[in-house]
């Protein structure tokens, strides 16, 4: 069993146990699952600014802020005590294309020679780490949710809106990858 | 203690997150250069499994496990999910993270992901912000 858990998870373990997710929090008391909420919540404690929308009762969405603070929990236990942290077994075409642009690391989650604290301070490092960051806090927030809010939650109870939401991250994704991205790797 | 249950429940969250590669930037290249059904499995078949439970619990009006109705928020059109889905879906190819993943990369050791978060909390703060000048 515990070597079974120690192995990469296919999709049809992991989907079926993320979707259970939604079933359980609305059991558990009636909490709508989503994550991006969460960083408004954050910005409403830090630092409201007296602006309206930092002006709601987040004192009654806590349990988001508790959910947010096990996922790093849950991060740690599976790298560190369930073997999470490998290469990552992915398509060889994929790793072809993405050599040719320029990433170099493939022994971890992330490629560390774009995603470290020595690359914070040169353009590409940049502009992954800070700029792609401030467009997904934006992005979502504008969008009123993200993957777990509109993709799973929303369209799992069938409110069109969310698909729309959720086309539009796969076109924005898409526009990135083929077009946009391979210019800022070779940075 | 009533939250403690979040906390338990988002740690199972976080352990599915990473030992299913889903906060794998690598991942997310291939799912978005369609050259892997990977993500697109677990995506779609959490869908399923969430939408299912969903029609389950309104068709028995299963209640919390305190007793209380279940309601699920109403989410209302605006031009904000085609605007803000563009700009996430931007981010989401660079970052190859959407919020939940970028708070379990930091659990799982890249410790420079809470800078990304920071930047995240940032964007999140002038959304607000511009809230008012914003087409929706």
């Amino acid at each position: 069993m515990i070597e079974f858990i120690k192995q990469p998870w296919p999709w049809y373990v992991a989907g079926p146990l993320l979707g259970l997710i939604v079933p359980v929090l609305l059991l558990a008391g009636n909490r709508a699952f989503g994550i991006s909420s969460s960083l408004k919540h954050i910005c409403a404690i830090c630092i409201p600014a007296n602006i309206a929308f930092f002006k709601h009762d987040w004192r009654k969405e806590t349990w988001n802020l508790f959910f947010v603070a096990g996922i790093v929990v849950g991060g740690f236990t599976a790298a560190r005590f369930l073997n999470g942290q490998h290469p990552v077994n992915i398509n060889p075409q994929t790793a072809i294309l993405l050599k040719q642009e320029g990433v170099r690391d493939f022994n971890g989650l992330l490629p560390k020679d774009i995603f470290s604290f020595q690359q914070l301070f040169t353009l590409r490092g940049f502009i992954f780490m800070i700029v792609g960051g401030f467009m997904v806090g934006f992005g979502t927030r504008y969008a009123g949710g993200c993957t777990s809010g509109h993709s799973i939650m929303g369209i799992a109870s069938l409110q069109w809106p969310s698909l729309v939401a959720t086309c539009c991250f796969m076109i924005g994704g898409f526009v990135m990858t083929w077009f946009i991205l391979p210019y800022i790797i070779q940075l | 203690m009533r939250n403690i249950k979040y906390l338990v429940l988002g740690t199972v969250f976080g352990i599915i997150l990473v030992k299913s590669e889903v906060i794998s930037w690598f991942r997310i290249q291939e799912m978005f250069r369609l050259q892997a059904f990977h993500m697109y499995g677990i995506i779609g078949s959490a869908i399923v499994v969430a939408m299912v439970s969903i029609l389950i619990i309104r068709r028995f009006q299963i209640k919390t496990i305190s007793g209380n109705d279940i309601t699920i928020p109403t989410k209302e059109f605006n031009w904000g999910n085609v605007y803000g889905g563009l700009i996430f879906g931007l981010g989401w190819a660079i970052t190859g993270a959407c919020p939940g993943p970028l708070f379990a990369q930091i659990g799982s050791g890249f410790l420079v992901i809470t800078v990304t978060l920071l930047s995240a909390i940032a964007g999140t703060w002038v959304y607000g912000l511009l809230r008012d000048k914003l087409h929706h």
